[in-house]
């Protein structure tokens, strides 16, 4: 191998790679050559193309800026309950989207408890449907990741640093500026490049809280192309200019996002000597938990009414939904760890970029194009539940790797060349000190991928049949069948599981450190 | 283990004889194969007297299963599709896929029935729900010069969405876009599907919500509720019927006609109102469940012929576009 030597093996991370980006080109390819005709870019096209680039923009910037005292003030602050409460943080991400829409709005809509109140005072509800309730509904979607995302990183600057900060004397302002905005300046762009990626494939909650066709993306004019008007080229063309626009944000952020590290630490739990004033913490910390929490409750309250109506085959389909959890974060883990050490040799920029190309991907056309080559191989129906596993695994790699990356490489850094000097086997290297050093984020990860895996819908309704059904698409047939009140509680069941499989990861990964 | 051993060999026996009967494979929409629709027990029925095994497979909605056929073409896995409607008809025709099936039924529909490929299972009126306990408008115009808030479906991407693209356009022809104009302030929001629509307004985001006049008819008879009513518009209410037809390249043929003629008898069409919640094609001899006699009745039915459909469809969406993209 030419250049310098690598404590890890580089290879599988690329075959991993590849893989992704086969996968991801593969269906896309497979549903353009389907096409009968080539197709333009309408006058609609480009006016969903603005809304989408609009809403997506703003989107990230809330998530991430808001995001940012949010991580702060938790990363500064210890107060009971804080465990539960970053925990609670996944929540949103991970409930079913028809879910979260109906417990938005019982918060913020037209009807819901803040008009309430305000009816009190005698004042008028508040107008959520527009740009600003599409913002607010990815906000609250997305600032819980990106808090975590942020969080992570402060808790990845060696206890040290803060130490000999305090010691030479500096004050909050100092401390921000030398040890925390360096950190941001590596971490932020990764946190606005998923968000814009996540929000870019937005379709029911941006049309639903956009208040109609004025918010119209590209992934609605996707599923238009699929269904309304069976135009494969169009659809195929809005996918690729998805893709394009998220691979530029995405090298966008990989190159922005260069920096150095803080060094090796010894791992001693952190202590902060800038105490900062106390009220500025609290104020971001409640301000986070009620808006994040108060949906949650109403989603909990209304499952609650219909805990009773939980039926055996809702029962059943969340047991489907636990293995299919099980193996995708299984998938997961086998792409993401190979991929992140890839990364961290330093020379690999573009397995990264593949690596978020899932995100990008419209779920329709990853549905359609594995349905168009794998039909002439098997019966897709009977792969429903594998295909589903695989490409929950896929979407969830990009945060995955946004998690297992930063850490990743800083490990390589410090102990690789100690490594090579002790001639220790590269497979040694990654078991007796690359894992164990990463527990924290395998956790993390491999929970959220559980928890994605448990809430997402996925491709699974493109190729379900009577027989098999998840979770998600048994609370989606149960509200079909006008059984509100029994999808209500499946939604309660599904989100009981989801913080389940997060909290058992995510907490079996950080066993011996505080959160 | 040898228990075990026996397991196995029932189980083999069973999948044995299984495959021996001829499968029948139907493609529907998912509410339809869902444990609380019509699928288990069609399946259940048609077996019985078939000495067949019925395949049912559930894509997502109708307009989608159109896609899926297309998708799969000549050699689909499919022997009968069912769950299209009068608006996906022409289309259907149009890729040649579909062959003539020889159904005869007196169907009791409020219009004439005489397609040679496709037959009807269910109809329905589409209407706006509201709560009985409130006064709702008569008409179009009536509902845009009030104050009365709904929520409608997206007609790119849900059928009752454009069930009433097609009913304003029916009732209003070239006056649609005003009336369309007028409407846009009354919707609160535009959603993906029916189930958000509906969820919606059972929380109360919204007075009335575009569905079925037999919606109030759930209610009523699986929740004994009687709280809710269709609102009668007195320009007519716009007909979903449902249909079914057989594959040109089915190697089933015989079978696939079969089904379709049960499709149209009682022991099917009895099925229909409690699961699916429409309105049977051909009135059973037993006649409509109780509570069915409570609904809203409209006084005339609009439907464009499945040719007038395909025709008007993308200059009203265009038109809906235009007026409530301001």
């Amino acid at each position: 191998m030419a250049g310098r030597a690598q404590p890890v093996n580089p290879t599988p991370g690329i075959g991993a790679a590849t893989l992704i980006a086969v996968l991801i080109l593969g269906t896309l390819a497979a549903v353009a050559l389907r096409a009968d005709s080539a197709s333009g870019f309408g006058p609609a096209d480009w006016s969903a193309l603005r809304f989408t680039l609009v809403q997506a923009v703003l989107s990230a910037i809330f998530s991430a800026g808001l995001a940012v005292p949010v991580a702060r003030a938790l990363a500064r602050r210890r107060f009971r309950g804080r465990a539960v409460l970053i925990a609670l943080l996944g929540a949103p991400f991970i409930l079913p989207v028809i879910v979260a829409i109906i417990g938005l709005l019982q918060v913020f809509g037209r009807a819901g408890w803040i008009s309430d109140v305000l009816a009190v005072f005698g004042l008028p509800p508040i107008r959520i449907y527009g740009l600003h309730g599409v913002v607010l509904a990815h906000v609250f979607f997305n600032l819980p990741l990106a808090t975590r995302l942020i969080l992570q990183g402060w808790q990845e600057i060696p206890s040290e640093r803060f130490r000999l900060a305090a010691q030479l004397g500096c004050n909050g302002w100092a401390m921000f500026r030398l040890i925390e905005m360096p950190m941001l300046a590596r971490i932020l762009p990764g946190v606005l490049a998923v968000v814009f990626a996540i929000c870019l494939t937005s379709f029911a909650v941006a049309l639903t809280l956009g208040g109609g066709p004025r918010a119209t993306t590209i992934e609605l004019a996707i599923y238009q192309a699929f269904t309304y008007d069976f135009n494969l080229g169009r659809a195929a063309l809005l996918s690729g200019v998805q893709l394009v626009l998220t691979a530029t944000a995405a090298l966008a952020a990989l190159r922005f996002s260069r920096g150095d590290g803080f060094g090796a630490g010894l791992d001693r739990s952190i202590r902060r000597w800038d105490e900062g004033t106390r009220a500025f913490d609290a104020f971001w910390i409640s301000a986070a938990a009620v808006f994040l929490l108060l949906p949650l409750t109403s989603v909990v309250i209304s499952g609650l009414s219909g805990v009773f109506e939980i039926s055996v085959l809702v029962y059943r389909a969340a047991l489907i939904s636990v293995l299919v959890a099980a193996a995708s974060t299984v998938v997961l883990l086998l792409l993401a760890l190979p991929m992140a050490m890839t990364v961290a040799t330093g020379r690999y920029g573009i397995v990264e970029l593949c690596g978020i190309l899932g995100l990008a991907a419209s779920p329709l056309v990853i549905g359609t194009g594995l349905f168009i080559l794998i039909r002439p191989l098997a019966n897709p129906t009977v792969l429903a539940l594998p295909v589903t596993a695989l490409v929950n695994a896929v979407m969830a790699l990009p945060f995955a790797l946004r998690i297992l990356v930063p850490s990743t490489r800083e490990v390589v850094a410090q102990y690789g060349r100690l490594a090579l000097s002790l001639d220790m086997s590269r497979w040694s290297f990654v078991t007796r000190i690359l894992l164990p050093r990463l527990r924290p984020q395998i956790g993390f990860a491999a929970g959220l991928a559980a928890a994605l895996s448990t809430g997402d819908l996925g491709v699974i309704a493109l190729f379900a049949d009577a027989q098999i059904a998840t979770l998600p698409l048994q609370i989606y047939r149960l509200m079909g069948a006008y059984q509100m009140e029994a999808a209500a509680g499946g939604a309660l069941l599904l989100l009981a599981l989801s913080m389940g499989a997060f909290w058992l990861l995510d907490r079996g990964g950080r066993w011996h450190a505080e959160a | 283990m040898k228990h075990l051993l026996i397991a196995a060999g029932i189980l083999s026996a069973t999948s044995a004889i299984a495959a021996d009967k001829p499968q029948l494979t139907v493609f529907t929409y998912d509410s339809f194969v869902s444990d609380w629709g019509p699928g288990p027990q069609v399946k259940e029925a048609f077996e019985a007297v078939c000495d067949c095994e019925l395949n049912l497979v559930g894509v997502e909605d109708g307009a989608a299963l159109l896609s899926r056929i297309r998708l799969e073409g000549e050699n689909s896995d499919a022997d009968v599709v069912l769950g299209l409607d009068t608006n996906l008809i022409a289309a259907a025709k149009e890729t040649g896929l579909f062959a003539p099936s020889s159904v005869s039924a007196e169907y009791t529909l409020p219009v004439e029935w005489n397609d040679d490929v496709f037959a009807p299972y269910d109809w329905g009126y589409f209407a706006f729900v509201h709560n009985a306990d409130a006064a709702a408008p008569a008409n179009f115009r009536e509902l845009a010069d009030g104050d009365t808030k709904i929520i409608i479906q997206d007609p790119r991407s849900s059928t009752p969405g454009l069930g009433l693209l097609l009913w304003v356009k029916a009732a209003y022809g070239d006056e649609a876009p005003e009336i369309w104009a007028g409407l846009a302030d009354n919707i609160v929001t535009v959603t993906k599907g029916w189930s958000e629509a509906y969820g919606l307004f059972l929380e109360g985001e919204a007075d009335m919500v575009l569905s079925y006049t037999t919606s109030p008819a759930y209610h009523l008879i699986a929740e004994e509720d009687a709280s809710k009513a269709a609102a009668a518009f007195d320009e007519g209410h716009y007909m979903q019927v449902e249909v079914a037809g057989k594959l040109a390249g089915t190697n089933q043929p015989e079978l696939a006609d079969q089904f379709l003629q049960f499709m149209v008898s009682d022991a099917f069409q009895q099925i229909i109102p409690t699961t699916n919640w429409m309105y049977p094609a051909v009135t059973p001899a037993a006649g409509l469940p109780e509570g069915f006699d409570t609904l809203t009745v409209p006084e005339k039915s609009l439907l464009l012929d499945s040719d007038q459909a395909a025709a008007v469809r993308d200059e009203a969406l265009a038109e809906w576009l235009g007026a409530l993209s301001q």
